[in-house]
């Protein structure tokens, strides 16, 4: 039993025309048990950037808090919004540091920079950043969603077409997974609008 | 035990003056002029260096310092005290970037180095820096900035300063000469001339320590190898120009 899988969940995150789309399913388990149906793993860094922490529950619960922490305090030293390239690399120091006993989640973080350029990127477990032009993709039914994101991706997806091109991706690879699923939040960040949505899926 | 006599040696007169910063500020007063001027497009730091001896070799001392990509500092006062908060800057540019893989923007590297000054007033076995110091940099949040940082550990954003022993002089100087359009070329001018009002003997290219920073100085840095302004020293070879252009 491999610990990045004990309570399951997945993420993931796409590139659009001048947006990006950042989702997630809702389950928590514990192994094969369903524990909760409503189990947030996507945070707000800023209005314009969203982390997905996908992993062992009790770390997405203490590193969630930890980055809202050093989040607020940047923007309060700094007096200004962070930046999505900031906070990964926040994310990315934050995670080395614990090289040799690592936090078991491996972050996603999606968002638009202050010049409204798309952002996405994924890190494994100890802080090596993936930075991607068209989609990443992260947890239990990470397999499943490169496959999904691989046939329906296409560049310069508007908003609307990127919202059901991920909730499709999502939806179908968390279908053939058993240890993600129960619902589905999607997130579309755009210049002037961050659109959420709850997705209703397969209830097993 | 040495912790029973680390208290502050700051200690408040009955008339509400510190007497300790009072007197870093004299040493600070006593020190070689130093110059800062922003202009529209870059900011420019300037000093004299003039060495107590002719048999002195003047390449050792380094008044003018690079603290990360995007920051230089220039002092008046005392050099060793200097050379410290050199090395606590770079060090926290150096933290900073690890932990945000960017340089930090040059208010925040103020911030830090003026809480270090301030630490330095209050701490017990210590005594205050007797260095003011001209900070310079150029950041995507603020474009050029140029920053002040007492020996009390106050700091002031400037748009010409300057500090030691001819500072009232060239600041009236300054004033008289500055304007908000300056640009980088005119305001190392600037710089030089001001120095040159209250230099005694011949000025030349080895007395002068001068460092910019602006969109002229564009380099690539870092691990993307991007585009930006990168804080230099200004060789003597073209401290030599300028100097040409002046006369």
């Amino acid at each position: 039993m491999s610990i990045m899988e004990y309570n399951g969940g997945s993420v993931v995150a796409m590139v659009g025309k001048g947006c990006v789309a950042i989702a997630s399913d809702k389950r928590l388990g514990q192994q094969f048990m369903t524990v909760s149906t409503n189990f947030q793993k996507i945070f707000p860094a800023s209005e314009k950037t969203y982390i997905g922490l996908p992993g062992l529950a009790t770390d997405v619960l203490t590193l969630s808090e930890r980055f809202r922490f050093n989040i607020n305090m940047y923007k309060m030293e700094e007096e200004r919004d962070i930046e999505p390239k900031t906070v990964a690399h926040m994310i990315s120091s934050t995670l080395y540091q614990r090289r040799f006993g690592p936090y078991f989640v491996e972050p996603v973080v999606a968002g638009l920079s202050k010049d409204n350029t798309p952002f996405i990127c994924a890190m494994d477990l100890i802080g090596c950043i993936n930075f991607a032009k068209d989609f990443v993709v992260s947890g239990t039914a990470s397999q499943n969603l490169y496959g999904m994101c691989e046939s329906l991706w296409e560049p310069d997806l508007e908003p609307e077409d990127l919202f059901e091109t991920i909730s499709q991706a999502l939806l179908n690879a968390q279908d053939r997974d058993a240890l993600s699923g129960w619902g589905a939040v999607v997130h579309i960040i755009t210049p002037d609008k961050v659109i959420t949505r709850s997705l209703k899926s397969r209830q097993d | 035990m040495s912790g029973d006599y680390s208290f502050s040696l700051t200690t408040f007169s009955p008339s509400g003056k510190l007497g300790q910063i009072e007197h870093a500020l004299n040493a600070v007063n006593r020190g070689v002029t130093s110059i800062g001027i922003k202009a529209t497009n870059g900011v420019v730091i300037a000093t004299e260096k003039k060495s107590a001896s002719t048999l002195i070799d003047d390449e050792s001392t380094e008044k003018v310092a690079v603290i990360c990509d995007s920051i230089g500092m220039v002092y008046s006062g005392m050099g060793p005290d200097f050379r410290l908060l050199v090395s606590r800057a770079r060090k926290y540019a150096q933290q900073y970037k690890q932990l945000y893989m960017e340089n930090p923007p040059t208010r925040i590297l103020v911030e830090q180095i003026a809480r270090v000054m301030q630490d330095y007033t209050h701490r017990g076995g210590v005594r205050p820096f007797g260095v003011s110091l001209l900070i310079v940099g150029y950041d995507e949040v603020n474009g050029p900035s140029l920053y002040q940082v007492d020996p009390s550990g106050s700091y002031w954003a400037w748009k010409a300063s300057a500090i030691g022993k001819n500072m009232i002089n060239a600041k009236t100087f300054l004033e008289k000469r500055y304007n908000d359009e300056i640009e980088l070329e005119d305001a190392v001018h600037t710089a030089i001339l001001t120095l040159k009002e209250g230099f005694e003997g011949q000025i030349t290219e080895t007395s002068l320590e001068i460092g910019i920073i602006g969109t002229s100085t564009i380099g690539v840095a870092g691990k993307d190898r991007e585009e930006f302004p990168l804080f230099r020293k200004l060789s003597p070879s073209e401290v030599k120009d300028y100097l040409a252009n002046i006369a």
